[in-house]
């Protein structure tokens, strides 16, 4: 397999146009399972009551947020290296997806935080870094809304997106480094998982949704970049008379 | 888990608001995704459209 074949905008263009409804349709299909299991499957917790049911939601966000900034941060590591026009271009397609679960972490959490700890917000390690995260997206998404030239926009973010991966790591081992509220990953690598199996199959099956909705979504938007990048060429000129069609 | 009544459901063990608001909140904010993303394309090939037209000129 040659990775600069499927490098070449055309040809990931139709690739990911080929793949969009399969990741869409698992994610619809793994996000039923999953609801299924949050709420008709998982046990009540003996601690927390049904509120811990907020945990199907709010873990897969809170990982999402984080791992898509990772992706984005290596596209952009591989764009200023090697100076393909695609890396860039799948940052700016991930990048509103990233600050949506982002979002949605900080909110579940808030609504999480208040019958659990009594307040919807504290200033603890965990919460406020991973608030950094959130202004990171929205500052990323308007350094390109500000940069006329792609190009340059492309080059800029990039740049900010690298800065700012350094807060990953932070708010993944803020739980560990400082004493915060937040309580200790509950799922780690060297150690056995600290919670019930189906809670744990649940979370794990409502992740992966979230990754096939992430690819779908990034897909579709990655394909609008491209062929308004790419719209002198004869392949895009040829794709948008097929979009015309349809 | 097996759920007393409709009204158990609903309420979650007194938790209700918490628990819906976290998932209301989250099909919300995928179904505005969705939504913004359709009307981008649209939009976006209704540009592109003009602007072909334009430099054809």
């Amino acid at each position: 397999m040659n990775l600069y074949h499927y490098a070449a905008p055309a040809t990931f263009y139709r690739l990911a146009g080929r793949w969009t409804p399969w990741f869409a349709w698992g994610a619809g299909l793994l996000t039923g399972i999953g609801l299924y299991i949050s709420f008709f499957v998982a046990p009540t917790d003996f601690q927390q009551g049904e509120a811990y049911r907020i945990i199907f939601i709010h873990v897969p966000a809170a990982w999402m947020s984080m791992f898509i900034y990772l992706v984005m941060a290596f596209w952009c590591a591989i764009g200023l290296a090697f100076n393909t026009r695609l890396s860039f271009l799948m940052a700016r397609a991930l990048a509103p997806t990233g600050a949506m679960f982002c979002f949605l972490a900080l909110w579940t959490g808030a609504l999480w935080g208040k019958p659990m700890w009594g307040a919807w917000w504290v200033w603890d390690a965990r919460l406020t870094s991973q608030l950094i995260l959130l202004f990171l997206y929205v500052g990323i998404m308007a350094l390109w809304a500000a940069i006329d030239d792609p190009k340059r926009g492309d080059r800029a973010g990039a740049l900010l997106i690298l800065v700012g991966a350094v807060n990953v790591p932070i708010i993944y081992f803020s739980v560990e480094w400082w004493n915060t509220l937040h309580q200790g990953s509950s799922i780690n690598l060297t150690k056995a998982p600290s919670m019930a199996t189906i809670m744990l199959v649940g979370m794990l099956v409502m992740a992966i949704a979230a990754w096939l909705y992430t690819i779908a979504v990034a897909f579709v938007r990655v394909r609008g970049l491209i062929l308004e990048r790419e719209r002198h060429t004869d392949w895009a000129q040829e794709a948008m008379k097929a979009l015309k069609e349809a | 888990m097996e759920w007393q009544s409709g009204t158990a459901f609903w309420s979650m063990g007194g938790y209700g608001l918490y628990v819906w608001g976290s998932f209301g909140v989250t099909a919300l904010g995928v179904a505005l995704e969705i939504g913004l993303l359709r009307s981008g394309q649209r939009s976006l090939r209704n540009r592109l459209q003009r602007m072909q037209r334009w430099e054809a000129q």
